[in-house]
C-alpha cells in the first residue's frame, strides 16, 4: 500500500497540470461510441410518454413468467434456501467440497457492488424515490429467474479432465438444447452469450465499477484528483493486473474475506443514518409508495419510475444476465435444483435488503433537506447523504468503495474469461489476451464520465440478457420437472436433514 | 464399549509422541487404534470463483497428501508392531469432527499430541486438544 501511495505521490508530481488534459481527450473520444451503442441496444418504444427500452420490458416480461411458471418460488422457496445455506442438508462426507454457502457468498460478492451504493443514487435521481418501489418488486421477482438459471448452471455444467469445473449459460444453452435435438442452435446461442459476457464483462463488472471508486476516491480528496482519473485509473488496473495475470491470488483472497464484512458494516452505518434521521422515515416511505404510482417529477410518470427501477435493479443484482450461475455452478451437489434454491437469496440480499437500505438514506436524507447533494449524483450523492449525519464516513465508504469495486471486478474478469475460454479455448496466451483487455477497460473507466459508462455498461448488459433469456424459456420445463423431482424426494423423506 | 482408541495426528513431534503412547496403550489392553487426520476447514468461508472452481480437485489432493504423508506412516508404525488399526482423514472443524469420528467408531478414549503453544498463541488460534478435553463425550488423554 506504502508503495502505491508512493508511486502515486511521484506521479502526480512529476505528471503536474500538463497531463490534465489527458481525461478530456479520451473522454471526448469515447462519448460518441458510448452513445452510439447505447441507441442501438437500449431501443426505445415511446408508450404514454415514457421511453421504455424493448431489453427491460424483456427482462419483466422474463421474471413475471418465471415466477408464475415456478409456482412463486421467491416466496416459497425462501426458507428451504436458507435450511440449504445453514448446511442442514449438507451430507458430512462431501465436507470439503464448495457448500451451498461458499457457492452463494463468491456470487453474493461478485453482485454486491458499486451499483449497491451508487446505482440507486442514479435510480433515485432519475426515477424519483418511486423508482426504489419498482426496484425492490424487480429484485423480488428477479429471484425466480436467478432460481432457473443457477439450477441449470449446475444442471449442465462441464466437468474438465483436470477436476474442476465449469458452468454458465454458454454451458446450459449449447447442452439443453442439443437435449432437445437442436445441436445447431444450441451452439449459436451458447456462442452468442459467450461473446455477450466476455464483451459485457468489460461494463458492468469494469469500467462502471472502477469508475465510481475513482469518483468516490476524488470525492474524499476534495477534489485533488480531479484530471487524474487516468493515473488512478493505471493503478487500479495494476493492482487487477497483479491478481489475474500476476497470478497474486492472496490480494483477491484478502478482498474476498474484507468484503462480506464490508457489507455489513455499510448495512449498519446506513441504518444507523437512518435512524438518525428518524423524523425524514415516515415522509421518505410515503414518497417511494406515491413516487411509484405517480411518478410525481418523472420524466413518463410512473412507467418512466418503473423503468428505471427495474433497468438499476437488474444492473444490480444482474438476474437473467446469466453471470451469477457461473460462479453458482461450482457448488457440489447430487441436485442441481439445490442451488437455484440458494440462488434465491443472492436478489434478496442484494436488492430487497442492500439496495433498499442505500435507497432509504438517500430518501430520508432528501425529505431532511432536498438539496442536499448539490448536483451529485451516483456514488457521491449516497456519500453526501452519509456525510450529513456521520462526517468522516465518505473516507471508510471510499474504501469500501474500492473494496467492492474491486472484488466484483475480480469476479467479472472471470465471468468474461470463461466466455472467453469457452470461444477460444483454454490457451493461456489468448487467455492472456482477454485479460490485458480487461485491465485497460480498467485504466479507461476512471477516465470516462459516468454518463456514457452507464450507456455503454447498460447496452452490454441486456445484449447478453437477450440470448440467456430466450435460453431459459426453452430450458424452463426441465427446471421445473427437476423442482417436482426434488420436492417429491423432500416430502417422501428420501432427501433427509444432517442437522436436527 | 469396543476397546477402540483414536489417535489424532497432525504430523507434528506431539502427535509422534502420542503415537508411541497410543502403540503402548494398544499393547497393554489390546485396543485398536484409530488413526485420524482432520483438514481444517470450514462451509461458511468466502472463496473467490476461481478457488471454487477447483476446489473438488484440491480436495482430493489434500486427502490424498495427508494420507500418504501423515496418516500411512503411523499406520505402518502401529502395523510394524502387531497391532490392529486403521485410517481416518476428514475435512472439517478439527475438534468437533474427531468427537464424531470418536463416536462413529465407539473409541473408547482420545489420544492427541500436545503443540505446546504459549498462553497468546492458543488464544488467538484455539487449541485442539483444548478444545477436546472440553467437548469431548469420552476420556481425552493429551501426550506431552
Amino acid at each position: 500500500m506504502k508503495r502505491i501511495l508512493f508511486f502515486l505521490f511521484t506521479a502526480l508530481t512529476i505528471a503536474g497540470p500538463a497531463h490534465a488534459g489527458i481525461d478530456e481527450t479520451i473522454n471526448n473520444i469515447t462519448a460518441p461510441i458510448a452513445s452510439f451503442i447505447g441507441t442501438v441496444v437500449f431501443f426505445k418504444v415511446p408508450i404514454a410518454g415514457a421511453n421504455l427500452p424493448l431489453v427491460v420490458l424483456w427482462l419483466v416480461i422474463g421474471a413475471v413468467f418465471f415466477t408464475f411458471y415456478m409456482g412463486f418460488i421467491n416466496l416459497r422457496g425462501f426458507k428451504h434456501a436458507i435450511a440449504l445455506v445453514r448446511g442442514d442438508y449438507a451430507d458430512p462426507n462431501s465436507a470439503g467440497e464448495v457448500s451451498h454457502f461458499q457457492a452463494l457468498a463468491t456470487a453474493v460478492s461478485g453482485t454486491v457492488g458499486i451499483g449497491n451504493i451508487g446505482g440507486v443514487a442514479v435510480a433515485v435521481t432519475v426515477g424519483g424515490a418511486g423508482a426504489t418501489f419498482w426496484l425492490i418488486v424487480a429484485g423480488f421477482l428477479g429471484m425466480s429467474t436467478k432460481f432457473v438459471e443457477c439450477t441449470l448452471g449446475v444442471k449442465y455444467r462441464n466437468e474438465n479432465p483436470d477436476g474442476s469445473v465449469s458452468g454458465g449459460p454458454m454451458y446450459y444453452l449449447t447442452k439443453g438444447f442439443e437435449e432437445r435435438g437442436m445441436v445447431g442452435f444450441g451452439k449459436f446461442m451458447g456462442t452468442f452469450y459467450a461473446i455477450g459476457i466476455f464483451i459485457g464483462a468489460l461494463g458492468i463488472g469494469n469500467m462502471f465499477q472502477s469508475n465510481q471508486a475513482y469518483v468516490q476516491l476524488n470525492t474524499v480528496a476534495g477534489g485533488a484528483l480531479d484530471g487524474y482519473g487516468w493515473l488512478v485509473g493505471l493503478i487500479l488496473a495494476g493492482v487487477v493486473f497483479a491478481v489475474i495475470i500476476g497470478g497474486i491470488k492472496s490480494i483477491a483472497r484478502v478482498t474476498e474475506k474484507v468484503v462480506p464484512f464490508m457489507a455489513v458494516f455499510y448495512c449498519v452505518f446506513a441504518i444507523i443514518v437512518i435512524l438518525m434521521n428518524f423524523a425524514s422515515i415516515p415522509a421518505a416511505i410515503g414518497n417511494i409508495f406515491s413516487g411509484a404510482f405517480t411518478g410525481e417529477g418523472v420524466t413518463g410518470g410512473a412507467l418512466g419510475a418503473l423503468i428505471i427501477g427495474f433497468q438499476r435493479a437488474v444492473f444490480s443484482n444482474e438476474a437473467g444476465i446469466g453471470s451469477a450461475s457461473i460462479a453458482h455452478a461450482a457448488v457440489r451437489t447430487d441436485e442441481p435444483v439445490t442451488e437455484g434454491y440458494v440462488s434465491l437469496l443472492e436478489p434478496f440480499i442484494d436488492t430487497i435488503v442492500i439496495c433498499t437500505i442505500t435507497a432509504l438514506v438517500i430518501g430520508t436524507s432528501q425529505v431532511a433537506d432536498p438539496n442536499f447533494a448539490g448536483d451529485a449524483t451516483g456514488v457521491a450523492m449516497t456519500s453526501a447523504a452519509f456525510e450529513r449525519q456521520i462526517s468522516w464516513f465518505p473516507v471508510p465508504l471510499a474504501f469500501g468503495a474500492l473494496l467492492f469495486a474491486f472484488s466484483t471486478m475480480i469476479s467479472w474478469s472471470y465471468y468474461g474469461l470463461k466466455g472467453w475460454t469457452y470461444l477460444f479455448g483454454e490457451d493461456q496466451t489468448l487467455q492472456t489476451v482477454y485479460k490485458l483487455i480487461f485491465c485497460a477497460f480498467v485504466a479507461l473507466g476512471c477516465v470516462v464520465q459516468l454518463g456514457p459508462i452507464l450507456d455503454i455498461s447498460d447496452a452490454l448488459v441486456f445484449l447478453i440478457c437477450v440470448p440467456n433469456i430466450l435460453g431459459l424459456y426453452f430450458l424452463a420445463p426441465v427446471v421445473k420437472r427437476e423442482m417436482q423431482a426434488y420436492v417429491a424426494k423432500l416430502e417422501s423423506g428420501e432427501i433427509k436433514k444432517f442437522k436436527h | 464399549m469396543e476397546n477402540v482408541v483414536l489417535l489424532a495426528v497432525d504430523g507434528s513431534d506431539g502427535s509422534d509422541r502420542a503415537l508411541d503412547h497410543a502403540i503402548a496403550r494398544a499393547k497393554q489392553g489390546g485396543a485398536k487404534v484409530i488413526v485420524a487426520y482432520v483438514i481444517e476447514w470450514s462451509p461458511y468461508s468466502f472463496n473467490t470463483p476461481e478457488e471454487n472452481a477447483t476446489r473438488h480437485k484440491r480436495r482430493e489432493t489434500e486427502i490424498e497428501r495427508a494420507n500418504t504423508e501423515i496418516v500411512a506412516p503411523a499406520l505402518a508404525k502401529l502395523q510394524g508392531q502387531g497391532l490392529e488399526c486403521d485410517g481416518v482423514v476428514r475435512h472439517g472443524h478439527p475438534a468437533e469432527t474427531l468427537i464424531e469420528i470418536a463416536k462413529e467408531c465407539g473409541a473408547a478414549q482420545i489420544l492427541i499430541g500436545r503443540r505446546g503453544h504459549s498462553g497468546l498463541k492458543s488464544l488467538l488460534f484455539g487449541s485442539v486438544a483444548g478444545n477436546l478435553i472440553q467437548t469431548a463425550p469420552v476420556p481425552v488423554v493429551v501426550v506431552p
